[in-house]
C-alpha cells in the first residue's frame, strides 16, 4: 500500500518486520518500516484484541505500539529505525512477571 | 421560559449521578454543565469505590460511604442494561499497604476505632501481616510489612461511568445543557429561574452539584458550602496484562490493564501543575511496594483538584430560606455514585433529605471559635 517518494532518500537500513527484512530511508521511523514491510496492523488491542496499524505518525495515537528489540510497547513513530532492529507485532497487552 | 421539575447544576459525576436518579424518578430534569474552563475533577480521580479508610471519627459517614458501595453494583447492571457502556465495577475487596511498623500499627488503631464506632452496623476487616499478604498480591516487595483489609472496596472505570450517567439520563428524558456558566438567579422558595443561552429555565426544585463551583453558587440559595481545592496527582503506565487482583488505596491495575499510581494531597489553590517532587515520591512509594512497577513505562500523568470540605466530609443540605435548593458537596463522586443515584435523587424528588443526612449539614461549621 505505501511506496518511498521517488525523490526521496534511497533505502539502504536493512530492519526485520515479524522476519520479513525490509529497507528504509535513514532517518525513518520504525513505524514508516512496519507500512513499507506491508503489514496491514503491528498490534492488538489489549481489551478487545483488535488489530491497529501506525495511524497519527506523531506520537499521539498509541495506535503503532510494537515490539521493538525484545521491549513491548514501544510507540514506533517515534523511535528511528536502526540497522538490524527486530520489530514484532505487540500482541494485547504486554507482559509482567511479578516474580522477576 | 422552559419549566422543568428539577435544575441540576453540574455535569460532574456528583451532578449527574442525581439527575440520573431524579430522571428516573419521573422528574423532568434539566442539567446544566459548564464546560472545559471548569476544574473537571470528575476526569481527574482515581476511580476507586472505597470504604475502609473513611468516616474514622465519624460513624454516619462510614455508613453513607459503605451504603453507597452496596448500591453500587445495582447501579453499574443497570447502566450497562439502559445504556450499553460497562464502567468496569469490580468489588473484589480492598487492602492498604503499609511500608512501616509505624504505619502499621497506626493503621490497626485506625481500623480498630473504625469498628467500635460501627456498632451494630459492624465493620468486617483484617490486618495481614506480610507472609499472607504476599499470597494475595504477586511480586510484593520486600518493604510492604503488612496491610489493613476490608470486603467493602472496589474500583471502577470512572470516565465509562461519567458517559454512561449522561447518557442513561438523556435516554430517561432529562435534557444536558453543556456550556452553561450560572452567574446569577431569580431565587423564591420553590420557584429557580435560571437565565441560559437556550433561554431562561425554571424549576421547583434546584440542586447544586457544581463541585468547586458550589463555593460561590451556595449563598444565592441561602445555602453554605465552604468547599476548597486540594491537588491530586496520578501517574499511569502503559497497559500490562492483568496481574493485581484487587485494589489498593494508591495503587490499582484498571479492567484494562493500565496500572495507575496516586495520590496526593496538596494544598495549593487553584493550581493544575505537576510536580516532579510529588511525582517521583508517587512513582518510588509505588516501586516500594512492588518492585516490577520498575519496567513499565509511564505514559500519561495529571494532577487535579478534589472538592474538599473543611472537615473531610460530604455536606448536604436542603435551604430553609428558599426550600426547593438543595447542595450536594464531595470529593468522593465516584464511590459516593451508588447513593447520589439511588439514595439522595429520591429524597429531592420526596421533598426531603431524610434525617440519616442531618449530621452532613454545612451547620456544623457554624461553630464559634473559642476564645
Amino acid at each position: 500500500m505505501f511506496r518511498l517518494r521517488p525523490e526521496g532518500d534511497p533505502a539502504t537500513i536493512a530492519v526485520v518486520v515479524e522476519g520479513r527484512t525490509t529497507l528504509v530511508p535513514a532517518g525513518a521511523s520504525a513505524a514508516a518500516a512496519v507500512l513499507l514491510a506491508g503489514f496491514r496492523s503491528i498490534r492488538e488491542t489489549p481489551v478487545q484484541g483488535s488489530e491497529r496499524a501506525p495511524y497519527c505518525m506523531m506520537g499521539v495515537c498509541f495506535d503503532c505500539l510494537a515490539e521493538i528489540d525484545g521491549v513491548p510497547n514501544r510507540q514506533s513513530c517515534m523511535i528511528e529505525a536502526r540497522p538490524g532492529m527486530q520489530i514484532r507485532r505487540q500482541i494485547r497487552a504486554r507482559k509482567v512477571d511479578p516474580a522477576a | 421560559m422552559t419549566r422543568y421539575d428539577a435544575i441540576v447544576m453540574g455535569g460532574g459525576l456528583v451532578g449527574s449521578a442525581i439527575a440520573y436518579g431524579l430522571a428516573r424518578e419521573g422528574l423532568r430534569t434539566v442539567l446544566l454543565d459548564e464546560g472545559d474552563t471548569a476544574y473537571r475533577a470528575s476526569r481527574g480521580n482515581f476511580g476507586l469505590v472505597w470504604v475502609q479508610s473513611k468516616g474514622d471519627g465519624a460513624p454516619h459517614y462510614q455508613r453513607w460511604t459503605r451504603r453507597s458501595a452496596d448500591e453500587w453494583p445495582a447501579l453499574a447492571a443497570e447502566l450497562l442494561a439502559s445504556t450499553d457502556i460497562s464502567v468496569g465495577h469490580e468489588r473484589p475487596g480492598g487492602v492498604h499497604l503499609c511500608l512501616d511498623e509505624t504505619e502499621f500499627e497506626e493503621r490497626r488503631a485506625r481500623m480498630a476505632r473504625m469498628q467500635a464506632e460501627a456498632g451494630n452496623f459492624g465493620f468486617d476487616y483484617r490486618m495481614l501481616d506480610r507472609r499472607e499478604l504476599a499470597d494475595m498480591l504477586p511480586g510484593l516487595g520486600p518493604s510492604v510489612i503488612g496491610a489493613s483489609w476490608t470486603p467493602y472496596d472496589g474500583h471502577t472505570n470512572s470516565l465509562n461511568l461519567l458517559h454512561a450517567l449522561h447518557k442513561g439520563f438523556v435516554e430517561k428524558g432529562g435534557r444536558y445543557i453543556p456550556n452553561t456558566t450560572v452567574g446569577n438567579a431569580e431565587v423564591a422558595p420553590g420557584d429557580f429561574r435560571i437565565p441560559t443561552a437556550d433561554g431562561e429555565i425554571g424549576a421547583a426544585k434546584i440542586v447544586l452539584a457544581a463541585g468547586l463551583g458550589n463555593a460561590s453558587l451556595a449563598g444565592l440559595f441561602g445555602l453554605n458550602a465552604p468547599v476548597r481545592p486540594q491537588r491530586g496527582q496520578i501517574l499511569v503506565t502503559e497497559r500490562a496484562q492483568r496481574v493485581l487482583p484487587m485494589p489498593m488505596t494508591t495503587i490499582r491495575q484498571t479492567i484494562e490493564g493500565g496500572i495507575m499510581l496516586g495520590d496526593s494531597q496538596e494544598d495549593v489553590g487553584f493550581n493544575t501543575s505537576q510536580k516532579p517532587e510529588v511525582m517521583k515520591t508517587i512513582a518510588r512509594r509505588a516501586v516500594l511496594s512492588f518492585p516490577w512497577l520498575r519496567e513499565l513505562q509511564i505514559v500519561r500523568a495529571w494532577a487535579a483538584l478534589r472538592v474538599m470540605p473543611p472537615d473531610g466530609l460530604p455536606i448536604y443540605d436542603q435551604s430553609e430560606r428558599f426550600p426547593g435548593a438543595f447542595t450536594a458537596n464531595c470529593h468522593s463522586g465516584v464511590t459516593l455514585a451508588g447513593a447520589h443515584a439511588n439514595l439522595f435523587a429520591p429524597m429531592i424528588a420526596a421533598g426531603a433529605l431524610d434525617s440519616d443526612l442531618d449530621l452532613f449539614t454545612a451547620r456544623r461549621f457554624d461553630v464559634p471559635a473559642a476564645a
